[in-house]
């Protein structure tokens, strides 16, 4: 599985740069999630995987007793997911108040700083 | 010792605030500050001509081994007696010459600033504070270049000085640091004791080549010297302190006070002699091309300059003491010349020596002086600058190598040195006086007298030469680590080799006198030569690196995201690529690997599938569907691997993306292609080669052993610490609950940007449009 995990972040990772290439705005927030989607993953399996071990500790029990997923890097991929949830909403609702002003949907319209170019 | 280093700081200070009052008639007091200092220093002449040396340490910058540690020995007192008599009389000059100039308390203030930093500068022992006051030199002097601001060439000048010297000093600092770490100390006395363990070390030469920036940028040698006859823009008071007196000589001083470290080896050696060499040579040359005073005194400075770092290079005692004596002789000489230079161009308002003539009539004691110091300048006796010249000679024909050469350079530099002088000198005051000129008024009192003085002691040390030498001259040659028990000043040596250069030097430079006058036309002929001067390649190089950075930063910086990424991408592919083509391929244990299920296969299926019709379709909703269905198949993914905590938070977030995404799409223009075949098929590889280097670098990282100490901490203090059991709960509200803290901080900002964004209102743009 570790394998095949591997190879759906290389997917992730390329779809995503190849999205954040294109010049159309909306093009490029897909390109962003597919990317984060990825670099979770990636923590997620560099974590190592295991089955059917979630780290909660048993109801009986003070300690864990059995082996474990390691929860640090869940908090952390836990932490991202919904920074990037804040960063994706405001990009959205950017291009969008964008698009309102300028009238565009492609970056290579929207490089200048000045208003009359 | 402190206080005598400060007082000129806290008076600069001081003028911030009552400045109004030095500009009438008060401004003559503050010569009583450099007169003080002179006199204090004076004080210790009896116990440094016994031998003795003064150290004074202050505690500054313990950590680092930065102290303010001051030591007064020969070398030091010589020039903190020219910084402060010198200053003192140019003090009181500046007095008469600058009278009712608006701003004449800044410039009290600069000059205040400039010497208490040059003060700091002689006396430092600690190379970093020594580093400090020698760039305090530096900006006080671009102060002070560009004090006629309204002047665009005058700013121009400071620009350029204080570019060559803050280059100079960065050099210091590098030398500096250097020395410090091959010593293990900053402090120049205990590095004296180390002195074959620096020159053995692998990093001698790098640190001479950085002394010797420093110390040819400062002192103007060749080819950093054009600063100098730039800096002439500034009033003459300055020229006369900082550029011939004593801030050029910081280079100088700074070689001297290491040749008992890093001196007496090859390279030091030789390098001083031919970068002197050239330079007195070379800016003795240049000088007879001048018509203005202060550009035939400017270049005859240079000149100087590279006689004394020449001198230095020879290494001898009696090179030593020649230079000890040449400096005094020029300090003396020069800084007359400056003076009377500045009293001609304030009375008459013309420097141009082919217009001047005949002021004696009017300005009888100033060209007593210019007289004096002409003779004084061209080695004559009995001026003490007949004494200089002796010794010169004297050092030279002795050289190890190359005699012959040699001596040519130094008769012919002080030849045209004699020229340059007495046309400086003398040339103004004898013959016809112009008629431009008849209605010149005689200068005040405080104007000539400083020049008077200054010649009348370039005589009086001739004659006398006792009244320097056990002084001044023998501390200094023994500072600079030569034995100076033998030495014994007199004018006459009987009849030699020396003697008979040093008539020759007098005959031609007389006989060229007479028959060389500076003209317009000859300054116009060498001009056309300018193309191939130092200045002028500086000038181009600059110029070019400007174009050349605008380029690059275009190139670079051209506005496009997508080219931005790919720089990024591709520099990453190739950085990560190349090490790992290098490793031995990815090395994969499949008894670690855990087993696969159909239904994950199915998943795998389902988010590749998602993820190329994300990319590949040509509708908006289908590629926000397409990309709904990836983050709920990795949500599945989190299902499967002990992580319930992941997949709730997935699974809500992802579908509140996709939510928003269709909520806003409706506005949005059509899903366009715009970039042609060839520019996707690019992006794709690109893309693709950054897609297999992450997957070959999670698949390498998987056979590294892991740490999971951390976790193990958390586990186990979960319930105990925190009274909580789902662990990855505990980590986020307890043990790194400021960071969720900060987190929450962070979305409330974007809820905040959101909102403003939904309900901006951007008046003139939404009518424009």
């Amino acid at each position: 599985m570790e394998i095949l995990l591997a190879i759906i972040i290389g997917v992730l990772y390329a779809a995503g740069i190849y999205m954040m290439l294109r010049r159309s705005l909306v093009k490029l927030i897909i390109g962003i999630i597919l990317l984060g989607n990825g670099a979770n993953l990636l923590i997620f399996l560099l974590g190592r995987i295991t089955k059917g071990a979630p780290p909660i500790i048993p109801e009986d029990s003070k300690v864990f007793l059995e082996a474990y997923a390691d929860p640090v890097p869940q908090a952390l991929i836990l932490t991202a997911i919904v920074i990037s949830f804040g960063l994706q909403s405001f990009a959205i609702i950017l291009v969008k108040r964008a698009h309102k002003v300028v009238k565009t949907d492609d970056l290579d319209e929207m490089n200048a700083t000045d208003e009359d170019s | 010792m402190l206080a005598a280093i400060l007082l000129g700081f806290l008076f600069a200070l001081f003028l911030v605030f009552t400045g109004k009052f030095f500009r009438g008639k008060l401004a003559i007091l503050s010569a009583l500050i450099p007169a003080g200092l002179f006199a204090y220093f004076s004080s210790f002449i009896p116990q440094i001509s016994s031998g003795e040396i003064i150290h004074k340490t202050y505690q500054w910058v313990p950590a680092f081994g930065v102290d303010l540690s001051f030591k007064l020995d020969g070398l030091s007192l010589l020039f903190s007696l020219m910084i402060t008599g010198i200053g003192f009389l140019v003090f009181a000059y500046t007095a008469s010459y600058l009278k009712g100039h608006k701003y004449l308390d800044r410039f009290y203030g600069y000059l205040s600033l400039f010497m208490a930093a040059m003060l700091g500068l002689v006396l430092s022992d600690n190379l970093i504070s020594l580093f400090v006051f020698w760039e305090l030199t530096s900006i006080s002097s671009f102060f002070l270049i560009g004090f006629n601001n309204t002047n665009p060439a005058s700013r121009k000048s400071a620009l350029t000085a204080l570019g060559i010297t803050g280059f100079g000093g960065f050099s210091l600092l590098a030398g500096a640091l250097l020395l410090g770490s091959i010593s293990g100390t900053y402090s120049i006395s205990e590095m004296l004791s180390m002195k074959e363990a620096i020159a053995g070390s692998e990093y001698y030469i790098l640190a001479v080549v950085f002394i010797f920036v420093a110390a040819f940028t400062k002192s103007a040698q060749f080819p950093f010297h054009f600063w100098l006859p730039g800096a002439m823009k500034a009033p003459t008071p300055v020229s006369t302190y900082l550029h011939s007196a004593t801030m050029v000589k910081a280079g100088i001083y700074l070689l001297m006070r290491f040749t008992p470290v890093l001196g007496d080896q090859e390279f030091w050696n030789t390098t001083l002699i031919i970068v002197g060499g050239i330079t007195m040579v070379y800016s003795a040359i240049h000088a007879l091309f001048r018509t203005d005073l202060k550009g035939i005194l400017a270049y005859s400075t240079i000149s100087a300059l590279g006689i004394l770092v020449f001198l230095i290079g020879l290494g001898t005692k009696a090179a030593f003491l020649a230079a000890a004596i040449f400096i005094i002789v020029h300090a003396l000489y020069k800084a007359t010349l400056f003076l009377v230079t500045g009293i001609i161009d304030h009375q008459t308002g013309s420097r141009d020596v082919t217009k001047l003539g005949g002021l004696r009539k009017i300005m009888m004691p100033v060209a007593i002086a210019g007289i004096l110091a002409a003779i004084s300048s061209g080695g004559i006796p009995p001026s003490v600058g007949f004494l200089g010249k002796e010794l010169t000679y004297e050092a030279s024909t002795h050289a190890k190598n190359f005699t012959i050469i040699i001596v040519i350079a130094i008769v012919l530099t002080k030849i045209l040195l004699l020229w340059a002088g007495f046309v400086a000198g003398i040339k103004p005051f004898v013959g016809k006086l112009p008629e431009a000129h008849k209605d010149t008024k005689a200068p005040g009192f405080l104007m000539w007298a400083p020049a008077v003085i200054l010649a009348v002691l370039g005589i009086l040390f001739g004659i006398f030469p006792m009244l320097i030498e056990s002084a001044l001259v023998k501390p200094v040659v023994s500072a600079l680590g030569a034995d100076a028990a033998e030495i014994h000043l007199a004018l006459w040596h009987g009849f030699n080799t020396v003697l008979l250069l040093s008539g020759i030097t007098i005959a031609v430079g007389i006989l060229l006198y007479f028959f060389l006058k500076p003209s317009a036309k000859l300054e116009k002929g060498v001009g056309k030569l300018e193309f191939i001067s130092p200045e002028n390649i500086l000038k181009k190089g600059t110029h070019y690196f400007g174009v050349f950075s605008a380029f690059w930063t275009n190139v670079f910086q051209n506005g496009y995201l997508r080219n931005y990424i790919t720089t990024i991408v591709l520099f990453l592919v190739a950085l990560v690529g190349y090490i790992m083509a290098g490793n031995s391929g990815v090395i994969i244990d499949h008894n670690q690997l855990s087993e696969v299920t159909t239904y994950e296969v199915a998943v795998v299926v389902i988010l590749i599938a998602g993820v190329f019709y994300t990319v590949f379709t040509k509708s908006r909703l289908a590629a926000v569907a397409a990309m709904g269905v990836v983050g709920l198949a990795i949500c599945l993914i989190f299902v499967f691997y002990s992580a319930p905590d992941l997949a709730m938070t997935q699974f809500s977030i992802d579908t509140l993306t996709v939510i928003l995404f269709v909520l806003v799409l409706y506005r949005l223009p059509k899903y366009l292609t715009l970039s042609d075949y060839k520019m996707r098929i690019r992006d794709g590889i690109l893309s693709l080669a950054l897609g297999t280097v992450v997957c070959l670098l999670a698949l390498q990282v998987l056979a590294e052993p892991t740490n999971s100490d951390v976790g193990d901490f958390y586990a186990k203090n979960a319930y105990i610490l925190a009274h909580g059991k789902n662990v990855v709960n505990v980590i986020l509200v307890d043990f790194r609950g400021t960071d969720t803290l900060m987190e929450i901080a962070v979305l409330t900002i974007a809820a905040i940007g959101v909102f403003g964004l939904l309900k901006l209102r951007l008046k003139s743009t939404d009518r424009s449009q």
